[in-house]
């Protein structure tokens, strides 16, 4: 079967997100379709998945005009997508999660629940999948669930199979296991559609790369026959430097000391576990792991969000772990939140309103119970011009500007101040190569004033290519404490999977 | 999460609740120290018409004042495991007791007719709370609820009044459903926030249904208003089981509907490919949407049917109980049966049961409110609503509302 | 067209569609004539009735007057629900604060003997004090234990109504000679005073000082939401709960504070029904007004203006209700049935921009409620 997209153009208010994309892919082998976040990669995909209609050009299914107006027409016509966030009902179980849809039933349209386990064994058993059933999907560890995801596309019988971003949520091992999986299903006769932004595993996997910008298709290339700089350049129009420009740190004193730091769930998981470490002033140090592996809960620890169960945080020597946020904030520390939309922003409020919530407070800013507006107007301008926030209007809604530039509100707001920590959470995740480029340019001169700096990622390469020291988080614990050039990404991948670089000494 | 963390141990949470659990067996012990062993004599509970059994009401209320001292210090030393709710349920139960004991203290009532009075009027409640679950279970929050069932009360009194019990019914459903399909048409195709429509309709039906009752029902009180109501149905043998069959089995077809709407609503809902379909888009509307299904067709089906649901109890007050419709004579019902709902965290027998703990207040007060027991009777009628909140703040932290109620789907 | 404009439009039509729809229900209920076929003398009484309705509000000063009578005590509970909406909680315990403050204001108003001067301002803020404790319970059961604050507060509803018919027949507040649950007089000093007292002793010129009272209290609200620190963090609160945390304010504490200060409006209310309007409460003094409060926030889309606006728009049909009353036979409750249409239009401007064919983005009001915290 042959899969076509024929100058697909899809409009929003203000955006082209696709113009006139063509694309296509075949049983028997992979496409991956790569670029940068905001291309439209994500767009696209929902038009094949006939979740958007397209504004203009059609779908081909070996020559044959198709009108998907619903998921249920695109399964049908033989499309199975594998969503980034897993389209899983947590409280059901994994039977019943796989044939919500294709129900198998008794008598009054009761559910037949033994014959649901009896096809999900099979599909799994088939391609190597192993799976419990009766498993309730907010128990499974995250690789697992992906499985389920494939399981339900494979009983739908999907022949052309659509993986958006898979690989973000999984460790390196099980990265090589989810291609072991692609290959099986090309191997059974099978299309794979990889959408990434991961040039590396684009390299790896794919049989052709489509490159995305814009909402264009802007080049297409051979695996074999490429290299890394050069589909990174086509992807963002211009050289890309994959490394951050920094001169050697000259570490001082210790600023922030965590020791013997846990956090415990209410329903007494332990998340953090007895972590402990120093970040001294002017060195940034990453920390590196597969998401959920207690990152998030140490962050929000170290901000005040959540109350430690153990174990002691200073800053400058002096012991805040029982300070609230705003008395951490007072101490001199910066936050730069985990999710920019959720946490670090209030986006129905103004930008100008943005660029205070956190001082608002301040002498600054009010006096007493009144809010100095006219103040807070005038420093809001001078911080939208210094870091080079797009905006024409600071009383526009911070709902208003995109990605990037709303993480360059948060960053203002944050390193705009007299500080002498800075603790951030993926400080990029989602933006644009060019405002990456501008937060870790930040965060680097933070550090060369003399600033502490703690990078939390998930991404590999930023931790890498960012930090004067990593720490590895795996499972609650530090288990690595490595300087980034001397280590290579695997022997971390190695760390982040929990197991241990061969010649690694014990730590 | 990639890793599994290390074992469970008990939570600080956990141990919070059943310290609580355990320091209200203590204030239950004090009430019956200190207030039931305060009325001397017998009361008598008249289980059948002709017998009855007596309970001293001291000896009763002391006896088990101790015996809840020991259970709370059992509780607290090292708590009951498994048996935690059957323990609570059986104090819960014994305290009930003697409190009636107390209230009817050298003297005699009728517990069989109290309790079938119960059953009786946890009619409306119970088919309010199916209407609001299976909305609520398919994502669309229902606040509208009383109006339903006012706007049903009154549509089926007219109708059972101009025609005959069953087409009056019949109008009270499709009542229901209309309001239904307003709430439906509202939240899901012009997506306006669901709570501010439910109480748009519940204006809606309380200004109409007012509106109808002076304009219309008043001048025409003999055509249009008045009617003979059902009477009960013996079921034959079941309803000869003495004390059981008389509160079950010889009531009205709005109570046999009533508990046959919970067994079907719970089947449905966790045994059909339809409540399977249906949790799911309460749930997590996307995980169902792309897998084909048609999340906002299911959601204005589910709505109907919870509309239809409601008409029937709506209906109970003309045609079940008093034969005519009277100016907001649901009376807030609407929302007890909302809290009912998330008393029963959103499972049809957990909302019966909330409904009959609210329908047993009001009979308790119907009966004990003759009794002089020196407490006015503002706050007998008061219990049901100090209960809920303690329900709700006490137990809503470890329920499971579905996650997606109150969120518009976007299919596009 | 700027923002306001558009939005006034947007309003201003769905009370014209709301009015359209209840004239079809004045006529199709119009029993008689339509079964006499006489479809004349239908609109005939709705041309009665949809005129009694504009004299009985704004026809003359005594309409006017019945109008601000009106408006107040829902200006000020609208408040009450507008001020919660900022902070992201959804009141529906209107009724009950304003009859705690009804109760307290009372109280103060019978027990003391003081000049008006001090009086009558002591009685209000004991009225506003009184609504702001039992409004802040709900704050507290959702700060400690996340218990809804819409079923919390419809059940306080109750709670409060009957411990007020309870309280109205006590020793302390129950009136000489009488058995049902009304209370003694306030005192002369604690009354406040007619709002038309410049016209001599009209009697039937009902409108009261309390009016003044609720403009202060908008005014206050507006204050409140753009020059102070509070008001900040109240609404950022309701916008972006998890990012105020961030923020380093105190969220809880803020629910408990926010839901005090719409129980002190609601209070206010109370307390200004009983100082202004009845001089002594009765079981029946916070009546609907509660409900209709929410109504009333909505359609104004909880700004201090929208409020202030909406309110006299309610008073206004409430006023020219009675009259509709007294020249047809159309009930007054066509005004409750006025009053859902109105609401649910404003709620669904997509709803209103279909039936009239207009273009231009209509503003949704925001979503009032985020899942029941489970």
């Amino acid at each position: 079967m042959k899969f076509e997209l024929r100058g697909i153009t899809k409009r929003f208010p203000g955006i082209v997100a696709n113009d006139s994309v063509d694309l296509e892919v075949s049983t028997g082998e992979v496409l991956a379709l790569i670029g940068e976040n905001g291309a439209g990669k994500s767009t696209l995909m929902n038009v094949l998945y006939g979740i958007y209609r397209p504004d203009e050009g059609e779908l081909r299914i070996d020559g044959a005009p198709q009108h998907f107006s619903s998921p249920a027409d695109a399964i049908a016509a033989g499309i199975g997508m594998v969503h980034q966030h897993f389209m899983l009902v947590p409280v059901m179980t994994v039977a019943e999660n796989v044939v919500l849809g294709v129900e198998p039933t008794g008598r009054f349209g009761s559910l037949d629940i033994n014959e649901a386990r009896r096809m999900v064994k099979e599909v799994s058993e088939k391609y190597n999948l192993d799976l419990d059933p009766d498993a309730i999907i907010e128990d499974l560890p995250v690789g697992v669930r992906q499985r389920v995801e494939i399981v339900k596309v494979l009983m739908r019988d999907a022949k052309i199979v659509v993986f958006d971003e898979p690989t973000a949520v999984l460790t390196p091992s099980e990265i090589l296991e989810f291609f072991e999986i692609v290959r099986s299903l090309v191997a059974a006769g099978r299309g794979v559609i990889f959408i990434t932004h991961k040039l590396k595993e684009a390299l790896t996997i794919a049989d052709r790369i489509n490159v995305l910008r814009r909402g264009k298709v802007v080049g297409e290339a051979i695996p074999k026959k490429t290299t890394e700089s050069e589909i990174a350049e086509m992807m963002v129009g211009r050289a890309v430097q994959l490394i951050v420009n920094k001169k050697q740190a000259v570490p001082g004193e210790a600023m922030l000391k965590v020791d013997n730091l846990s956090v415990v769930e209410p329903d007494g998981r332990t998340v953090v576990d007895g972590v402990s470490f120093e970040v001294r002033t002017g060195e940034i140090v990453g920390i590196a792991g597969v998401q959920g592996n207690g990152q998030t809960e140490l962050v929000e620890a170290l901000s005040g969000m959540r109350r430690a169960a153990t174990g002691s945080i200073s800053i400058a020597d002096r012991d805040v772990s029982h300070d609230s946020p705003r008395e951490r904030h007072a101490a001199g520390m910066a936050h730069i939140p985990e999710d920019r939309q959720r946490q670090g922003l209030v986006t129905e409020m103004s930008i100008m309103e943005n660029l205070v919530l956190t001082r608002y407070h301040d002498a600054e800013f009010s006096s007493g119970i009144r809010m100095k507006w006219d103040v807070a107007k005038a420093r809001s301008n001078e911080l939208v011009a210094a870091y080079d926030i797009r905006t024409n209007d600071p009383s526009q809604p911070a709902s208003t500007l995109s990605g990037g530039n709303q993480q360059k509100v948060i960053v203002a707001r944050e390193l705009s101040r007299d500080i002498r920590l800075a603790v951030a959470a993926q400080p990029t995740r989602g933006i644009d190569v060019g405002s990456i480029e501008y937060v870790h340019a930040q965060i680097v001169k933070e550090r060369d004033a003399g600033v502490a700096v703690l990078v939390v990622s998930t991404e590999l390469d930023e931790v890498m290519s960012l930090s004067d020291r990593v720490l590895v988080m795996y499972r609650g614990k530090i288990v690595a404490d490595v300087d980034p050039k001397k280590v290579s990404h695997m022997d971390i991948g190695l760390y982040m999977a929990g197991s241990r670089p061969a010649g690694a000494a014990a730590s | 999460m990639t890793t599994a963390m290390p074992e469970r141990v008990v939570s600080a949470e956990q141990r919070k609740r059943a310290r609580s659990v355990g320091i209200t067996y203590l204030v239950l012990a004090m009430v019956c120290f200190f207030v039931f062993t305060r009325r001397p004599g017998d009361a008598g509970f008249r289980i059948t018409e002709t017998s009855q059994f007596t309970l001293p009401a001291q000896g009763f209320g002391w006896a088990l004042g101790i015996a809840l001292v020991a259970v709370a210090a059992a509780q607290l030393l090292r708590g009951f495991g498994r048996l935690a709710n059957v323990v609570l349920a059986l104090a819960t139960a014994s305290f009930f007791m003697s409190f009636l004991a107390w209230a009817a203290a050298g003297d005699s009532f009728s517990f069989v007719g109290m309790l079938q009075d119960t059953v009786s009027r946890s009619v409306p409640i119970t088919l309010g709370a199916i209407g609001g679950i299976l909305s609520e279970r398919s994502g669309v929050i229902n606040i509208s609820i009383e109006g339903m069932l006012l706007a049903a009360a009154c549509t089926s009194a007219i109708g059972a009044s101009l025609t005959n019990l069953w087409l009056g019914t019949l109008i009270g459903v499709l009542t229901g459903m209309a309001l239904a399909a307003i709430l439906a048409v509202m939240s899901i195709r012009y997506k306006v926030d669901q709570v501010i429509v439910g109480f748009a309709i519940n204006f809606f039906a309380l200004g109409i249904t007012s509106f109808i009752s002076f304009r219309v029902l008043v001048p025409n009180r003999d055509t249009m208003n008045s009617l003979l109501p059902v009477t009960p149905i013996r079921i034959p043998l079941l309803a000869d089981i003495p004390f059981i069959g008389t509160i079950f089995f010889d009531q009205t077809i709005f109570v046999y509907f009533s508990f046959a709407a919970v067994a079907l609503a719970t089947w449905g809902l966790y045994r059909t490919k339809w409540g399977l379909r249906t949790r799911a888009i309460g749930e997590y509307p996307k995980a169902a949407g792309t897998l084909g299904v048609d999340v906002n067709k299911l959601r204005y089906r589910n709505l109907l049917l919870a509309g239809a649901v409601a008409g029937v109890g709506g209906a109970w007050w003309p045609i079940g109980i008093v034969g005519r419709f009277d100016q907001n004579i649901t009376n807030g019902r609407g929302f007890i049966a909302l809290a009912a709902v998330i008393f029963g965290r959103w499972h049809p027998v957990g909302a019966l049961c909330g409904a009959l703990v609210f329908a047993l207040a009001e009979a308790v007060r119907l009966k004990i409110g003759n009794f002089d027991t020196g407490i006015p009777s503002e706050f007998l009628i008061m219990a049901p609503y100090v209960v809920t909140i303690i329900v709700v703040a006490g137990f809503i932290g470890a329920s499971r509302a579905p996650k997606a109620a109150g969120q518009p789907y976007e299919d596009q | 067209m700027n923002e306001t404009l558009k939005s006034l439009r947007f309003t201003f039509l769905a009370v014209i569609a709301a009015l359209f729809v209840s004239a079809f229900i004045i006529v199709i209920t119009d029993i008689e004539a339509l079964g006499d076929g006489n479809f004349g003398q239908a609109f005939n009484t709705l041309g009665t009735a949809y005129w009694g309705l504009f004299k009985g509000s704004f026809g003359s000063l005594r309409a006017i007057s019945n109008t601000i009578t009106g408006a107040t005590p829902l200006l000020l509970a609208g408040l009450a629900v507008s001020s919660a909406f900022k902070a992201g909680l959804f009141n529906i315990g209107a009724t009950g604060q304003m009859l705690a403050g009804a109760i307290t204001g009372l109280w103060v108003g019978f027990a003391f003997q003081l000049p008006p001067i001090i009086h009558v301002p002591f009685a209000l803020l004991a009225a506003a004090v009184g609504g702001a404790l039992f409004g802040a319970i709900p704050g507290v059961l959702k700060a400690r234990t996340g218990a809804h604050e819409v079923i919390t507060t419809i059940m306080l509803n109750g709670i409060a109504g009957f411990t007020v018919l309870w309280l109205l027949k006590t020793e302390l507040f129950k009136r000489e000679g009488r058995d049902d649950a009304i209370s003694k007089f306030v005192e002369d000093s604690a009354r406040l005073p007619k709002l038309f007292w410049f016209m001599g002793k009209r009697i039937d010129l009902l409108a009261h000082t309390g009016f003044i009272v609720a403009l202060l209290a908008t005014f206050a609200f507006w204050w409140l939401l753009r020059k102070t620190t509070l008001g900040f963090e109240m609404q950022a609160t309701g916008f972006n709960q998890e990012a105020a945390r961030y923020a380093g304010m105190k969220t809880k504490s803020l629910m408990v504070v926010s839901m005090a200060i719409a129980g002190a409006f609601a209070g206010l209310a109370g307390g200004s029904e009983v100082l202004g309007l009845y001089g002594y409460a009765s079981g029946t003094v916070a009546g609907d007004i509660g409900f209709d409060a929410i109504a009333v926030a909505l359609l104004g889309r909880s700004t201090p203006i929208g409020t202030l606006v909406s309110a006299l728009l309610f008073g206004a049909l409430q006023a020219g209700g009675r009259q509709m009353q007294v020249d047809t036979d159309v009930p007054i409750d066509l005004i409750i049935v006025l009053r859902a249409l109105i609401v649910m239009f404003i709620a669904a401007p997509l709803l209103v921009k279909a039936i009239f064919r207009v273009k231009g983005d209509a503003k949704a009001f925001g979503q009032t409620f985020r899942g029941w915290g489970g």
